[in-house]
């Protein structure tokens, strides 16, 4: 059973959002990481860079597959979580926290309301599965 | 409906990730594919493998029949419990599936991928010939790999005479076949048993501390020990000549007339202009199959890619130009990156055996 923290928004591909002082932070779900595996490299985007909702930011690479992580809203990237190009195995270990890939100062908060709550995002993910 | 192996409550119990593959129920990970990947270059894994098609040949005309059929000479497995890796092929040299050959007091067993079981089959049976029997048998397969494999099993069976077997050899404990084969680059046993008996022999390697592994760390455990996967290295497209496996093909004897002989021996003589190799990034990334390959001798694709574990990169098998050498590029997401021709394998006994970058 996956964890999904009821504080967090998500995306319906996989991403996390938390909001905190005006930034939003940007990682992958429970249920992403263990459905990709061990991840093996991750590929971040450049500070400044300006990205739109459902634009892809970064790449995760797992033993399996690689896969696009997308802006679940748009603005510009303040912060890249570095930890995470010597150390990509954090985002199997703690998805929510040390595994977070980016920060995004948003053009427009509002974008956040247009994301899954917890409960929509495990229904999504059950839907998925069958 | 997908099939299950003997073993799916085991699976289940151990906390595997189910996924259908080749129309079974298989175990990809059991949490973690580093560690399970680990486990077996350092201690000893198993493998359910039961997945796999075994099909038996007897009768009179057995050894005629599959010295027609396989491109090694199976006349070459001169004592009962020898063993060979063998291709099948088409009539243009093209791989049809590559296989075990086991010599029994009957005849032969041929272990072939579950993936190709409909297709191989009815090319067996498509080239039968009075005096053959093929019979495919449901049974279970477990395969115990690595430094430790040997030992845990012998502790756990009582079946001492693993340790004096060859590899590439098997021997018959009643009704199981123990075989000193693998596809990870260690030492270790395959066993064919019957259904019946798989769960017990699963639980007891359990007990000594045998750790199940799946189908992930067994692709990446195959690709350091540079062997070829059926349907991505190998494909009826191309001959064992191009596949990096031209030793499993026997010429000799001349008048053994093998399918396929005649256009392997016709490609032998046009010279052909490509080869399967392996290929080390020199960079952060991973390959995958299907990437572009740059050479300085032209372009060539990625058929296997991986990250390994053991070394800390990535690695992989591709197809390019038979002169390409040295330095190439490969295209991940749009961006040519530096990677390096090498002759597989990657790792033995757990150490990188091609040249230090």
């Amino acid at each position: 059973m996956s964890d999904t923290p009821q504080e967090l928004r998500y995306a319906s591909t996989h991403e996390w959002a938390r909001l905190e002082d005006g930034v939003v932070t940007v990682g992958i779900s429970d249920h992403a990481q263990s459905a990709l595996g061990d991840v093996v490299y991750v590929e971040l985007p450049e500070i400044g860079q300006p990205v739109a909702a459902q634009e892809e930011a970064a790449v995760v690479e797992s033993v399996k597959a690689a896969s696009d992580i997308y802006a679940p809203v748009g603005g510009s990237i303040v912060a890249t979580n570095s930890i995470l190009e010597e150390a990509p195995e954090i985002v199997n270990e703690d998805p929510y926290g040390d595994g977070w890939f980016f920060k995004i100062e948003p053009d427009d908060t509002a974008e956040l309301d247009g994301l899954l709550d917890a409960e929509a995002y495990t229904e999504a993910c059950e839907a998925e599965e069958h | 409906m997908r099939q299950r192996t003997a073993l799916y409550d085991e699976h289940i119990k151990a906390g595997a990730k189910i996924v259908p593959f080749a129309g079974w129920d298989m175990p990809l990970n059991y949490g973690s594919q580093i560690r399970e990947h680990r486990v077996v270059r350092e201690d000893a894994g198993m493998f359910d493998v039961s997945h796999m098609t075994v099909i038996d040949i007897t009768g009179e005309r057995s050894l005629a029949y599959l010295q027609r059929l396989v491109a090694a000479d199976v006349a070459r497995l001169t004592s009962v419990g020898q063993a060979q890796y063998a291709t099948l092929l088409n009539q243009a040299g093209g791989i049809i599936d590559d296989l075990i050959a086991y010599r029994n007091a009957e005849g032969f067993r041929l272990v072939t991928n579950a993936g190709t079981r409909d297709k191989v089959i009815a090319w067996l049976r498509a080239n039968e010939e009075p005096g053959v029997q093929l019979v495919e048998q449901a049974l279970a397969m477990i395969s115990v790999q690595g430094p430790n494999a040997i030992d845990k099993f012998v502790a756990v069976t009582g079946a001492s005479a693993v340790v004096e077997l060859k590899p590439f050899s098997a021997y018959d404990k009643d009704a199981w076949k123990i075989g000193r084969t693998g596809y990870t680059g260690e030492d270790g046993v395959e066993v064919i048993l019957p259904n019946e008996e798989a769960p017990g022999l699963w639980r007891k390697l359990l007990d000594a501390d045998v750790h199940p592994a799946g189908l992930a760390a067994r692709d990446t455990l195959r690709l350091e020990a540079g062997l070829n996967l059926y349907g991505q290295d190998m494909t009826e497209e191309f001959s064992p000549l191009v596949s990096n496996v031209a030793w499993t093909v026997h010429f000799d004897p001349e008048e053994r007339d093998f399918i396929g002989r005649s256009a392997l021996l016709a490609q032998k003589a046009s010279g052909f202009d490509q080869k399967l190799t392996g290929l080390v990034l020199e960079t952060k990334g991973v390959m995958r199959s299907d990437q572009k390959v740059v050479t300085q001798a032209g372009e060539g694709v990625v058929t296997s890619g991986i990250f390994s574990p053991t070394l800390g990169y990535s690695i992989g098998l591709a197809r390019v130009p038979r002169g390409a050498t040295g330095g190439c590029q490969v295209e991940i997401r749009s961006k040519l990156l530096p990677a390096r021709i090498v002759k597989p394998p990657f790792v033995k006994h757990g150490r990188a055996v091609f040249e230090s970058r």
